[in-house]
């Protein structure tokens, strides 16, 4: 506790923005203020969300020409837009002006932004169109004042990411092993393709975000966070999570983490099991599935079923329902949540979207609990006495394994580990120390 | 219907849920059932959008049963709450039942704080052997297109 003395202030503030994130982040416990500091806070966003790859939406969502929909990286407000000739750009939505903001829908089809204040008008790839009363500039053409652009733009498997650093790892390089984990959530899709087309739940929580992004592969809690709907709902899921299960729990390096079910669905080997519904429910989606992958192909890809991954730093693929975390502040988050869509199989939408709104969101079954104890966490950590929050769950039985990756048992805290880490290095990286 | 039946009715039904008397307030419902939160926009298709709550009967006895467990963390312990309901319209008869309208004001005081909910209810009435019963209940949150808090009370 000594070595931190300088770095944390008495009320656990660290004492500039050259915080000691190495003696803050120990392999076996975090310190309190890392939830709590705004100026850790705002070094994060300079170091973490105005800097690495940070998912942004989906294609589906700027599925025609000209289609456009508001997003967002950290409190940053962005239009995510689709040229005519295909391509997608990330606009910060603030006028080169005076900074007021050129869209104010939520999704539309345009192909400019024209903002109100003074009517300055913008291409949707952000070029400058043009601005009234031009005398004022000396002639027409004068200005090159396009919008700001988020200026790496990278798409996989439609996923979109953006990242506000000119240069760097590339997102497939960033993505590193979780790819497998988004081939494998496309790979349920009978034409191989997903689609958000069911609009977002917005959910609050009085937290940090990476109290969040933490649970989000934390096999420990839900045997007691989520007991009252595994009780009543008679869900398989509980036990998924318990000390006998063998499933694992997998840092796929970048601070991507994952819950690997697929020992425990291989061991009961019944297709769509992993999904609580059986072959006889859905024909249609398991005969579409049969003709693509072939039978034993498909029964593979059934039994194994979604993955449940955390992709650093904000997305989270739970299953059916995909997650993007929002910080805008050090004790505030949205986190906006949809039911993944399969291109062209509405029995199996119908009832993605139907398990999703139950689980999910603010009056979910499951997330409303898990945002409470965000929320207890959080108003815990505030107090920073003791200093600490422990990570140690399972540190000395992990191993690593055929890939080179590190893995846990099914409660263990490896994905926790693996977050921190990289987030450490995020945060130390290229300062003057 | 009678107004004044209806808004008897609708008093008792935001009493029973303000109180947390869960028993009594599921058994309001008849079997075809449809509780129903939108979010993003009141009029979305249900079957196709994301709501904040699409509840038919069996998952309403089952948020119920959620409940009862006494495990329900984001309302252990329960939220304090009082609704006033008011502005209430007899807006016609669709097969049969009575449609109502109501706006309300709800406020939540927890140890996170207190929030300030409001909206739009409609209701769909019918008597069952010569009670006021609900068949569908919608509830327009003013709110709905933004982020909001945990709402872990029957709204």
């Amino acid at each position: 506790m000594t070595e931190v003395t300088d770095a944390v202030g008495p009320a656990g503030r660290p004492s500039g923005p050259a915080a000691r994130y190495d003696e803050l982040i120990q392999p076996r416990r975090v310190h309190g203020s890392l939830y709590t500091s705004p100026e850790i806070f705002a070094d994060e966003l300079q170091q973490i969300w105005y800097r690495t790859w940070v998912y942004v939406g989906h294609v589906s969502e700027i599925a025609e020409p000209n289609d456009y929909v508001r997003k967002s990286i950290g409190p940053q407000d962005v239009i995510m837009t689709r040229t005519a000739d295909g391509e997608v750009h990330l606009l910060l939505n603030r006028c080169a002006h005076r900074g007021n903001l050129v869209c104010e829908a939520d999704a539309g089809n345009s192909s400019s932004f024209r903002c109100p204040y003074h009517g300055w008008t913008y291409r949707n790839n952000g070029d400058m169109l043009g601005y009234p009363f031009h005398q004022g500039y000396g002639g027409r053409n004068k200005l090159e004042l396009g919008l700001g652009r988020v200026p790496r733009v990278g798409v996989y498997q439609g996923f979109v990411f953006g990242s506000f650093a000119e240069d760097g790892p590339t997102l497939e390089q960033h993505l590193g092993e979780a790819k497998g984990e988004i081939d494998r959530l496309v790979r349920l899709a009978p034409e191989g393709e997903i689609e958000l087309s069911a609009g977002f739940l917005k959910h609050r929580a009085r937290a940090n975000w990476k109290l969040l992004a933490e649970n989000e592969t934390d096999g420990y809690h839900p045997q007691f966070v989520h007991a009252s709907i595994f009780s009543v709902a008679e869900s398989g899921i509980g036990a998924l999570y318990g000390e006998k299960s063998t499933a694992v729990t997998r840092a796929l390096g970048n601070g991507h983490s994952e819950n690997d079910l697929r020992p425990e669905f291989r061991r009961l080997g019944v297709p769509l099991g992993w999904f609580g519904t059986t072959e006889e429910k859905v024909p249609n989606y398991v005969k579409a599935m049969r003709d693509r992958h072939g039978d034993s192909g498909a029964e593979e890809v059934l039994i194994e079923g979604a993955p449940h991954v955390m992709i650093f730093p904000n997305l989270f693929i739970a299953e059916i329902q995909l997650f993007a975390i929002q910080p805008l502040a050090a004790d505030l988050t949205v986190q906006h949540v949809t039911a993944v869509q399969f291109k062209s199989a509405p029995e199996m939408n119908k009832r993605m979207l139907q398990q999703c709104v139950g689980s999910v969101g603010p009056a979910g079954m499951l997330l409303a609990d898990d945002t409470e104890m965000y929320e207890r966490n959080q108003a815990g950590v505030a107090e920073l006495r003791p200093e600490w929050l422990d990570v140690r769950r399972g540190v000395d039985r992990e191993e690593i394994d055929e890939r080179g990756l590190t893995i846990g048992g099914a409660t263990d805290e490896t994905g926790m580990r693996g977050f921190w880490s990289h987030y450490k290095h995020l945060m130390t990286e290229g300062r003057v120390r | 219907m009678d107004l004044r039946e209806v808004e008897q009715f609708l008093f008792r039904e935001a009493r029973l849920a303000d109180e947390h008397r869960y028993e009594e307030w599921e058994a309001l419902w008849t079997p075809d059932a449809l509780y129903w939160v939108p979010a993003n926009n009141d009029n979305a298709d249900r079957m196709t959008q994301m709501s904040i709550i699409h509840d038919n009967r069996n998952r309403i006895a089952t948020r119920i049963r959620q409940y009862l467990t006494g495990r329900r963390h984001s309302q252990v312990p329960k939220s304090r709450l009082r609704r006033v309901v008011s502005n209430v319209e007899i807006l016609g008869v669709e097969d049969g039942d009575t449609v109502v309208g109501a706006n309300f004001v709800l406020v939540e005081s927890r140890e996170r704080g207190t929030e300030i909910w409001a909206g739009r209810y409609t209701y769909r009435l019918r008597t069952v052997e010569g009670e006021i019963a609900m068949a569908y209940k919608k509830v327009e949150l003013v709110d709905n297109a933004r982020a909001i808090a945990t709402l872990a009370f029957l709204i």
